[in-house]
């Protein structure tokens, strides 16, 4: 189990990644599970029914696609499937702005402590960190920046509003 | 010119901390090559032929004497005591060491510089119009707006890793000086009807493998929109912009594989949900930023020099420096002057540590303290009084940045090619100088008037070929450096792409290759015709023909 980042502490890593799951036959029961949105969209009934659900997205996926079922999922996944593909951090940003997701935001994939200041900034609040790295060691990243000049997600005020009149 | 305040200090040394952390992770093995490669190149260090390559970030094109005289002290300390300033407005070193590059960065903050974003698929050092303030065809001053869109893409979180890199220039004048409609983005200031002051938005341009001109993606954009608007066209690029190939992963690629009209409406769309969002630039800030860019303290002259104009009567030398090196300034008595770092034997661009130093101290006496980089890859002192041109003139002379070749076929623009950079497929530095020295006739090229010969060492196109009224292009065929030659290219408002003449040359050629289109162009010009639009009311063919007949 890769180690987690949850709000900037370790943590035991209760939902089970479905990386390939593609009917319910694939989804364990009695565990919480984060599945494919292919899934979520042919089974989202029967799996709304079984709880403990979560869906994770392709950089390629649409956002708007949860749209509907914002409030209805306590954990939203986005993949990175190499740290250099920067799609995933405008998805989190859509999920957060746009659909007012307010649940945990989860980077999955190729997450590295060198992107957690930016992963952060774009709404993302946990962090499955690349299995070989060490967890610990990393949420130093967090503080790289004390902040950065646009508006982001975390801050939605750029500086120049938040500055002090000069 | 814009100084930090304790925020923008504490974004720079951080980055540098940041970065202190990473080379030491990389070089104890903690960080692969892979992993390490996109963090250096976003803070400008590529890995050359030779050595690391740093570019360090000239935001705009502006430069203090202070921050020159550290660029010269750094290139002594760390490199071999001279740097290269390129075609986006930036300075290379050309020889550090890994190891030194973040003591480097640690001495560019203290005097308010970096090279944040120099490279990698981030966006990129913002350039503008190196007149910016002085000329006299200014609608609004451009520095504000892209030291605001500097803040703005600085460390941009959302837009940390783009498909491929991503070139904003920002104008404010009547006539482009930045290339803007080669860039991934260009905003060039207008007034709409009602006088309100905005920005007319061009989207996917660029040189490089495919090159394309912007098109107009919006005609005018409320100026408080800007950041709002450019949020919508990196969101939409960002998200479907092509990762499975680096050669069509520009905007421009997307922009022509949905179609003009697609992608304006995709942008559009995602504007719709960002327009006066917390994005939205409140006039006070803008306000704020064009303190910075106050005018210096000029004096009131009731006439141009009379001194002035004497010396131009009184020295052929000077007269012609004059008409190509000097240009009118907004103020009555004062002059734009340009340093020409276009001197026969000396590679384009490339500036020693004692020469950027005698420049500091000339920039001091002569226009305030402020130096300029044009993407020509010459330098600029916006402010210099007229009645001080032939003093400043003579001294230029001695340290050889008085060659009266601006916008001349000497003023080749040139990237490093391949004497420095792993990319290149061929030299293009030796190319630019045999040229130069086929073309030593200064009465000769005082004739042919505007010419622009631009010289790339590969299709990644840093020397700015296909805008090029020649172009000329380095290829590599099984192994031997040839030259692809191409004409009609401009940069401008009336930006185009020149058009491949035909089969290429070798190195030795390119001379005759350059007289032959020349005396195309002088058997036919009509009068007071620049060479561009001979070859735009003639076409490719009388070229093509005097070329390739003479070539066997």
């Amino acid at each position: 189990m890769p180690p987690l980042i949850k709000d900037r502490v370790v943590v035991e890593d209760r939902w089970t990644l479905l990386r390939d799951a593609k009917s319910l036959a694939d989804v364990p029961s009695s565990v919480a599970v984060i599945v494919p949105l292919s899934l979520w969209r042919t089974e989202r009934a029967a799996l709304l029914t079984r709880g403990d659900v979560g869906v994770w997205l392709a950089p390629t996926d649409d956002p708007a696609a949860l749209a509907d079922d914002i409030a209805e999922l306590p954990l939203v996944a986005v993949d990175f499937p190499k740290f250099t593909d920067g799609r995933g951090y405008s998805i989190a940003r859509l999920l957060r702005d746009r659909h007012g997701f307010r649940g945990e935001l989860r980077a999955i994939g190729d997450v590295l402590r060198d992107q957690l200041f930016a992963l952060s900034q774009c709404g993302f609040d946990a962090f499955a960190l690349r299995a070989d790295r060490d967890a610990t060691e990393a949420l130093a990243s967090f503080d790289d920046f004390q902040g950065v000049y646009t508006s982001t997600t975390k801050t939605r005020e750029p500086w120049f509003r938040r500055r002090a009149p000069s | 010119m814009y100084r930090y305040d304790e925020f923008d200090q504490r974004i720079v040394d951080e980055r540098v901390a940041q970065f202190r952390d990473q080379t030491r992770r990389f070089i104890a093995g903690e960080l692969t090559e892979d992993e390490f490669r996109p963090l250096r190149l976003q803070n400008g260090l590529y890995i050359q032929k030779h050595a690391p390559m740093l570019r360090i970030a000239i935001p705009y094109g502006l430069l203090t004497t202070v921050q020159l005289r550290t660029l010269a002290h750094l290139s002594r300390k760390y490199d071999r005591g001279y740097g290269h300033f390129t075609t986006r407005q930036n300075l290379q070193l050309n020889w550090p060491r890994l190891e030194d590059v973040p003591e480097i960065l640690g001495e560019l903050a203290q005097v308010q510089m970096h090279a944040i974003q120099t490279s990698g698929n981030c966006v990129r050092n913002i350039t503008s119009d190196p007149l910016a303030g002085v000329s006299g065809d200014e609608i609004i001053d451009p520095r504000p707006w892209a030291e605001l869109v500097r803040q703005w893409s600085t460390l941009n979180p959302e837009f940390a890793f783009l498909p491929r890199k991503f070139k904003i220039a920002v104008t404010g004048a009547t006539n482009d000086r930045t290339a803007a409609l080669v860039h991934d983005i260009g905003a060039q200031a207008v007034r709409n009807e009602a006088g309100k002051s905005g920005f007319r938005i061009f989207v996917g341009g660029g040189q490089g493998r495919t090159p394309m001109i912007g098109y107009v993606i919006r005609e005018f954009l409320p100026a408080a929109e800007l950041l709002n608007y450019f949020d919508a066209i990196l969101r939409v690029y960002n998200r479907h912009g092509r990762r499975d190939n680096i050669y069509k992963a520009r905007v421009k690629i997307l922009v022509k594989e949905l179609t003009q009209a697609e992608f304006t409406r995709q942008v559009e769309a995602e504007w719709e949900h960002l327009k006066e969002g917390p994005g939205t630039v409140p006039h006070e800030e803008i306000a704020r930023l064009a303190a910075h860019f106050a005018d210096p303290p000029y004096r009131d002259f009731p006439r141009d020099s009379v001194a002035y104009r004497a010396a131009i009567a009184d020295s052929r030398p000077f007269a012609r420096w004059a008409d190509r090196n000097v240009r009118a300034h907004k103020r009555r008595g004062y002059a734009i002057v340009t340093l020409s770092l276009k001197r026969t034997g000396t590679p384009p661009g490339d500036v020693s540590a004692s020469e950027m130093e005698a420049i500091a101290t000339l920039a001091d006496r002569f226009s305030f303290g402020e130096v300029r980089v044009t993407h020509e890859q010459n330098l600029v002192f916006a402010d210099v009084l007229q009645s001080d041109l032939h003093a400043l003139w003579t001294k230029l002379k001695t340290l050889g940045f008085a060659t009266p070749n601006i916008g001349l076929l000497t003023d080749i623009i040139c990237c490093p090619g391949g004497d420095f950079c792993s990319l290149a497929n061929a030299k293009s530095i030796p190319i630019a100088e045999a040229i130069q020295r086929r073309f030593d006739d200064l009465d000769y090229l005082y004739d042919l008037g505007d010419l622009e010969l631009n010289i790339s060492g590969c299709m990644n196109a840093c020397g700015h070929h296909h805008v090029g009224h020649i172009g000329v292009l380095g290829v590599d065929k099984n192994g031997e450096e040839w030259y692809q030659v191409s004409v009609g290219g401009a940069q401008g408002n009336d930006a185009s792409l020149g058009k491949v003449i035909g089969p290429s040359f070798a190195a030795a050629d390119m001379p005759d290759v350059i007289v032959h289109l020349i005396d195309v162009y002088v058997e036919r010009r009509h009068p007071d015709e620049r060479f561009i639009d001979t070859v735009r009311r003639l076409g490719l063919e009388p070229f093509k023909e005097r070329v390739y007949a003479t070539a066997h």
